[in-house]
């Protein structure tokens, strides 16, 4: 089972389609979180909003993550240790109010198991892979860093 | 270095649900030792993560102008009633609307702008500048061009 999801804000139907399309072939259920969009995706098993526990649930049970570049769904993937694949939003297709999940893509392509799709055609290839590699929860040097200036802070 | 007390502080750590709330769940080693209460806005996330005890506030962002009135009270209502020492959040809204309140009330105050924003302090962090004795950007590049401290990051 392939897992999408979009967050709970926007409706992004960019990726909608593309899995639509490609759900034929794929020969996989996919299972949609859409958020607030309208549209009916026959091919898929469409959710508009999940539960927290429900959420959990799909996203451990897939094989593979699909889903916008949001901060929660990377960091969701690290968490479950799953092989994640965004499809950044884009501000000038009126996806979201800026281009930031551009940015964070750049910043996290190079983490293991998240895999970006820059364009809807990159998408197929990676959701075919059987051997994507999975997200794993190792923090970098600055989290310790940061969370011990916390701590200081707390206690002074 | 310790307080010279060391007694526990009591934490008001406070989050809107998705990244900004997984955010603040990574931090929570920071925490240890001291008397925490976690926010978040969407009901069931909180136990999902364990994090106990919590309490949930309703969502707001800055173009829905009742449901930031609605988020401010619970928030206002939350902050007298528990007085933390120290209001942390990651973010949205309701985050900043915490920081203020906890401000007023002689808290301390951390805001720790999302990973998410990569190239520019988010609105939510522009706003909370004002009210944060210690405001972060996760992001060097960002803290420098800001005025933002950096400490170091999530990821």
């Amino acid at each position: 089972m392939i897992f999408a999801t979009v967050g709970t804000q926007l409706p992004f139907p960019r990726l909608m389609n593309a899995l639509a399309t490609l759900v034929i072939d794929l020969d996989e259920p996919v299972i949609a979180q859409t958020g607030p969009d309208p549209t009916r995706y026959l091919a898929l098993d469409q959710r508009e909003t999940l539960a927290p526990a429900e959420f959990s649930t799909l996203f451990q049970e897939a094989r593979i993550i699909v889903a916008h570049a949001g901060m929660g769904t990377i960091l969701s993937a690290r968490r479950w240790h799953k092989p994640l694949v965004i499809l950044p939003r884009r501000h000038d297709l009126g996806e979201h109010r800026n281009d930031h999940q551009l940015a964070t893509a750049r910043h996290v392509a190079d983490l293991p198991g998240i895999h970006v799709a820059w364009e809807d055609a990159e998408l197929a290839p990676l959701l075919r892979r059987q051997d994507l590699p999975s997200a794993d929860e190792t923090p970098g040097p600055g989290r310790a860093a940061l969370i011990g200036r916390l701590r200081d802070f707390i206690a002074n | 270095m310790k307080s010279a007390t060391g007694r526990p502080r009591r934490i008001l750590a406070i989050a809107s649900g998705g990244g900004h709330w997984q955010q603040l769940m990574l931090l929570r080693p920071a925490f240890e030792g001291h008397e925490v209460l976690f926010a978040t806005t969407l009901t069931g996330l909180a136990a999902e993560f364990d994090a106990h005890p919590y309490v949930t506030v309703p969502d707001c962002n800055r173009n829905k102008k009742i449901a930031i009135l609605r988020s401010a009270a619970t928030v206002t209502t939350l902050i007298l009633w528990k007085k933390p020492d120290i209001v942390i959040s990651t973010g949205a809204l309701p985050g900043v609307i915490a920081l203020a309140i906890g401000r007023l009330i002689g808290a301390r105050t951390v805001w720790i702008d999302s990973i998410a924003n990569a190239e520019e302090m988010s609105m939510s962090g522009k706003l909370a500048r004002r009210f944060a004795h210690l405001w972060l950007s996760q992001w060097e590049h960002v803290a420098a061009e800001t005025g933002a401290d950096f400490a170091g990051a999530v990821l």
